[in-house]
């Protein structure tokens, strides 16, 4: 356990340390913050829950392309740097390294994530929205940014360069969001499967209107868990190539 | 102590080493010669633990790698060809993390810290970005990573590639500072490194250890005899007809002319240098320099590579 937190902690401080963190920051809450002004505030009048809903819509797309963006460098940058052997000459499991590299993208996701809040806070002082409904939304945001950071360092894994990671990671991600669209198109069962797999259609709108079901945290929790897995795997197995 | 049995290792069909047995003794700097692709990289990579072999076992003193692997980790020290650096930290935070990672408390990585940057001489660049730092200090901080958690083993691939001259001075005399106190595996393709720093050699071709031993004595095993380098001023025919005459001289071969000067290499089947300076001076010919060649480690290199069928 000591070694996760040296981990995370050297790997937190990447982000700082780097534009990469200050650039990806930047521009999510500069796109949040014109898509709110645009889409969100913008369109003739509407009720504040509305308004609330539209803002975590268009959040949560660019929470996956932050996650996109803070993921492909951990495991792809370390193999073409040659980091990597640190910790296979080290008396760590690949799975802490994994695990350590994960909590430190979701932290920095968290506090990407937290600096939207005045948003939801001028909704909320000046319309007629419940704090329970800005948490749920924001608890659906973290869930989704967890799975899709998830995704993304199952891409950095199978890449050398972080382009290609990036690439992977994105098409991975754009099939299992699009997995609505093949739930409408096929045949019970196939199209329940389909539908329960479908990363934002099925999971995240509840969020938005404010409704945390037990469901879609599970569903969210395997994607993390199951990606991660993978990630670990994919590691380990490098020990034998 | 190293202990080396049966390894082999498998990339997919490819045998990359194949049934390697060798050992080295506490204290001991050995040196493993090979061209690129020899197998040499993955050999210590293996050793470090970053790869696991397809058969063999590897024992640390006297504990097995792969029963034991996490204890064991911490008494290897690896420097692999590109050290593995995170350009973004500082030296000193960057072996701190180097440190704990291996396993040191906060206390005692600060002491080691210390050690280290007197032992590699890194004190005045601690604080330095390692981006920022040149490509010999860099490697410093490679070697510093290696040896920041104090192991009784130390691998190092290629230490000195890329370094300029005088960097290859300095890291040579670093690995030697470590002579008896570590037990030292290096490998390099540069053989006058090998034969400045190393007590004995192996011999890595084809995944193959295909010798073993001291300079000297591979030397010897190769090619019995003696062999002598000489210098002359004057031509080759009249150097051939002069030394015709003494007895003992098995070969005069490789004759290279630069202006007037003249370099042969003669295989002997017994010590004859006095009578071959006699035997020049007498037919007048100016001797410039004689000295004995069968010690060079590139005749023993490429001696093995034409007995093993490399070199053609």
């Amino acid at each position: 356990m000591k070694r996760f937190w040296i981990i995370f902690v050297r790997e937190l401080g990447a982000y700082f340390r780097s534009a990469m963190g200050y650039v990806v920051m930047a521009a999510v809450l500069l796109v949040d913050g014109l898509l709110f002004n645009v889409y969100a505030l913008g369109g003739g009048a509407k009720y504040s829950a509305d308004v609330l809903r539209d803002f975590f819509y268009f959040s949560s797309g660019t929470t996956m392309i932050a996650s996109i963006f803070l993921t492909m460098r951990l495991l792809a940058e370390e193999r073409q740097a040659g980091t990597l052997s640190l910790y296979y000459g080290a008396p760590v499991r690949e799975g802490t390294v994994v695990a350590a590299k994960f909590l430190s993208a979701f932290v920095f996701l968290c506090l990407i994530t937290l600096l939207t809040v005045y948003m939801p806070l001028l909704i909320f002082v000046h319309g007629k929205v419940t704090a329970g409904h800005i948490a749920a939304g924001y608890l659906g945001l973290l869930c989704l940014g967890a799975a899709s950071l998830s995704v993304g360092m199952f891409g950095s894994s199978l890449a050398r360069s972080q382009v290609v990671a990036a690439v992977v990671s994105s098409a991975l991600l754009v099939t299992m969001l699009l997995f609505w669209l093949l739930a409408n198109i096929t045949d019970p069962p196939l199209s329940s499967v389909f539908g329960y797999l479908a990363l934002h259609n099925k999971h995240f709108l509840p969020f938005m209107k404010g409704v945390v079901n037990t469901m879609d945290l599970v569903y969210y929790l395997s994607v993390t868990y199951f990606f991660l897995l993978l990630s670990a795997r994919v590691v380990e197995a490098r020990r034998w190539r | 102590m190293v202990q080396v049995e049966g390894l082999t290792k498998y990339y997919g069909s490819r045998c990359a080493l194949d049934r390697v047995s060798f050992r080295v003794d506490h204290g001991e700097i050995v040196g493993l010669l090979g061209l690129n692709g020899s197998g040499k990289t993955t050999l210590l990579r293996i050793l470090a633990g970053h790869l696991l072999p397809t058969s063999g076992t590897v024992t640390v003193q006297g504990r097995d790698l792969y029963q034991d692997p996490f204890r064991l980790k911490r008494s290897i020290g690896f420097l692999p060809e590109t050290p593995p650096l995170y350009g973004d930290m500082t030296v000193a935070s960057y072996l701190l993390f180097v440190a704990r990672l291996k396993g040191l408390t906060r206390k005692e990585a600060r002491l080691r810290l210390e050690e280290v940057e007197a032992e590699v001489d890194l004190a005045h660049v601690r604080d330095e970005i390692i981006d920022q730092l040149s490509f010999g200090y860099r490697q410093r901080v490679g070697i510093a990573q290696a040896l920041i958690h104090d192991p009784e083993v130390l691998l190092l691939d290629e230490p000195a590639a890329g370094l300029d001259p005088v960097q290859i001075v300095e890291m040579r005399e670093l690995i030697q500072g470590l002579r008896g106190s570590r037990t030292v595996l290096l490998s390099s393709h540069i053989l006058s490194e090998i034969r400045q720093i190393c007590d004995r050699i192996l011999v890595i071709q084809e995944g193959r250890i295909v010798a073993e031993g001291p300079e000297e004595e591979l030397a010897r095993k190769l090619r019995p005899g003696m062999r002598v380098r000489i210098q002359v001023r004057g031509g080759g025919d009249r150097v051939r007809q002069c030394l015709a005459a003494v007895d003992g001289i098995d070969d005069i071969a490789g004759a290279r002319q630069e202006g007037d000067q003249a370099t042969f290499l003669l295989s002997l089947s017994k010590d004859v240098r006095d009578r071959i300076a006699s035997a020049l001076v007498r037919g007048g010919i100016g001797l410039l320099e004689m000295s004995r060649a069968d010690l060079e480690l590139e005749n023993v290199f490429l001696g093995l590579l034409e007995q093993t069928g490399a070199a053609g």
